[in-house]
């Protein structure tokens, strides 16, 4: 059954060049020492040096940033309680639609949510800039970390925060010292997803953003538009080095932890 | 000095700690709990016995605050318990599954209600010390729940039910979940313990021998309603109906005809046989419909006609040995089977009674008990 027959061998090449070669591609060029983008001159590292010098590269990373951290910890926290609320509020009319009503916006086109996010704020007289990005990536990210709460949640042994309220505790304390405890891992990830979706994001951050504020994905777009250049593929794989460890991570965490957990939470339950 | 015999519901001064009135529990359209009236004494080991369903397990979440009553009203001490929410109940439970809390360790589990009344440290760990003791668990108090054995978690569970020193205490199926050595061993220690705490104990199970063993009181349930509540001798000498006499234990039922004179009654049971001779407290009328309940240990078999007021006769069908015990399936000669139980004094091979044998069985005027449903 695993053998590597000739089909096997080329699906999985096809399949993966199709992936990561653009990438690849990226990253080898961003270690080019010619200005040339297409043209091979050796190996360097200067353009790396040349991004740091750049102050308008830097300034659009420190609000990338400052965007993602926000944004990411307000999603988490909306995220948590939306999904909290509707695992544990059992079965009532409506409830399909109310869960679908979270969802729905992971398969809404961007540039709809972009869209009407900006509408909303030119609505409600608010100034774009990076707080505005901040409202709109956690309206989209918040999901995202529902979705990985929820799954957690569903397998999570409801007498677990019965025993606490049994044993004293209020509603709040039951979450805060039981649940939250053991369902830390999918938050954790759920975090770290939102980050990475927050770093990456165009089109959202674009609708939404005002001269104020710039992030890297706006800005590597606007910089494109007059050329690539060397420096530009010297940032992107440092975005592509962060993404890729964000979701490793939280792919990582997840799993690992959440498996450990429910097997101690099964062996708990189980007598012998 | 004689020694009182702890018979509280016997004691019309005595005031129950839990008093259900009229309680009723739906689910929607299902009625869980019907009607529910039932008092428990202080330091009573009370069982809630029956099948899965018959809502043994409502009334437990009930007293423990999970579930509200919808209609009636449940007393702890004098005092209605419907507003009180779960953490301000001097009520703690011990979880079917335990729901030990996998994150913290043996000792911070059994602490973690005592912090959550805000006693000082020393007193808290006194007070996990001594569970400890009480539940032999010292040596695994660093211990993460999954790194301890079955019988280990399950009390590590009772004993962080216990640390607050309730006024009352749920066992939930507590023992459901060990092997059936084991659970002896833990049933013998629960009793134990629940003497040495002088807790009011309440268990739920479907395992009638565990509630025989355990208990000072059994009720037991049907589908929402408390059939019989006695002690466990008078549930299997004394059942009040065919159902509690059929849940407990093994027994032989026979339908028929009753005639009284006085406390005795004949049974006339099946054309050309002869009539059962029984002793009752109760009146039946005359050919009233009655039902006929004997344990299997209280038939005799023999192969000769033996002397007593009951004797009847049939071939062994089957026989079934439990090591300590046989059990012989003898059929009558209108079909109906009865099983007759002897305890096996003799090794084996020296068995006198085999397949297809006629023998006969009998038993006293008094070995059964009649019912009227």
């Amino acid at each position: 059954m695993r053998r590597l027959t000739w089909f096997n061998v080329t699906s999985l090449t096809l399949g993966f060049a199709f992936l990561y070669l653009p990438m690849v591609i990226l990253i080898l060029y961003s270690f080019n020492a010619s200005k040339l983008v297409t043209v091979w001159a050796g190996f360097s590292t200067q353009w790396y040096g040349e991004l740091l010098r750049n102050e308008e590269f830097l300034d659009a990373a420190w609000v990338t940033i400052k965007v993602a951290v926000f944004s990411s910890t307000l999603a988490t926290v909306l995220g948590t309680m939306a999904a909290y609320v509707l695992v544990r509020a059992g079965r009532f009319s409506g409830r399909t639609l109310f869960s679908g009503m979270i969802y729905a916006p992971l398969v809404m086109p961007e540039v709809i949510t972009g869209l009407s996010l900006l509408l909303l704020f030119i609505g409600i007289n608010l100034d774009r800039g990076v707080f505005t990005i901040v409202l709109a990536h956690t309206t989209f990210s918040m999901c995202y970390v529902s979705v990985v709460v929820s799954s957690r949640l569903t397998s999570f042994d409801r007498s677990l925060e019965e025993a606490a309220l049994d044993l004293g505790c209020s509603p709040f304390e039951a979450f805060r010292l039981v649940t939250l405890p053991i369902i830390a891992p999918a938050v954790i990830s759920g975090w770290l997803l939102a980050f990475t979706l927050s770093l990456d994001d165009l089109v959202i951050a674009s609708f939404t953003t005002g001269p104020s504020a710039t992030t890297l994905p706006i800005k590597i777009f606007s910089a494109v538009r007059l050329g690539v250049s060397p420096e530009i593929n010297a940032l992107s794989t440092i975005m592509i080095a962060i993404v890729t460890v964000g979701v490793i991570t939280a792919s990582i965490i997840s799993k690992r932890a959440s498996v450990a957990q429910q097997r101690d939470e099964q062996a708990a339950a189980r007598a012998t | 000095m004689s020694q009182k015999v702890f018979a509280p519901w016997e004691d019309a001064t005595e005031k129950p700690l839990i008093q259900f009135k009229g309680v009723t529990k739906k689910f929607g359209d299902f009625v869980a709990i019907d009607n529910l009236s039932l008092d428990i004494y202080q330091k009573e080991f009370f069982a809630l016995l029956g099948p899965s369903g018959c809502g043994k397990t409502t009334m437990m979440r009930m007293l423990a605050g999970f579930e509200a009553p919808t209609h009636g009203t449940i007393l702890l001490a004098g005092q209605d318990i419907a507003p009180v929410p779960p953490n301000k109940r001097a009520v703690n439970m011990m979880f079917q599954s335990y729901a030990l809390f996998p994150h913290l360790s043996v000792w911070d589990n059994i602490a973690f209600g005592l912090r959550r009344e805000g006693q000082d440290k020393d007193a808290i760990a006194a007070r996990v010390e001594e569970m400890l003791r009480l539940t032999r668990l010292s040596k695994f108090a660093k211990r993460k729940p999954h790194q301890i054995s079955g019988g280990q978690r399950q009390r590590v569970a009772l004993a962080r039910s216990l640390a607050k020193a309730p006024k009352l205490l749920l066992l939930d199926e507590p023992l459901g979940a060990l092997d059936a050595k084991l659970r002896q061993d833990t049933q013998f220690e629960l009793m134990d313990i629940q003497e040495k705490t002088g807790t009011t104990f309440v268990i739920v199970t479907h395992d009638q021998e565990e509630a025989m063993t355990v208990a000072s009181r059994v009720a037991v349930m049907d589908e929402g309603r408390v059939i019989q509540v006695a002690t466990p001798s008078v549930i299997y000498e004394a059942p009040e109906t065919v159902y509690v006499a059929d849940f407990i234990g093994d027994v032989n039922i026979i339908q028929g005809r009753a005639s009284q004179d006085a406390d005795k009654v004949r049974i006339d049971w099946a054309e050309g046989q002869p009539p059962i001779i029984g002793t009752t407290q109760k009146t039946f009328s005359p050919s009233q419909t009655c039902h006929f309940a004997i344990r299997p240990e209280k038939v005799a078999i023999s192969t000769e006609q033996p002397e007593a007021p009951n004797v009847l006769q049939g071939r062994v069908i089957d026989i079934a040995y439990l090591g300590n015990l046989s059990t012989y399936h003898v059929e009558l000669p209108d079909g109906t089977m009865m099983k007759a139980q002897t305890a096996n004094t003799r090794r084996l091979s020296r068995r006198d009674i085999t397949w297809e044998d006629n023998v006969w069985l009998s038993f006293t005027d008094t070995a059964g008990v009649l019912l009227e449903r």
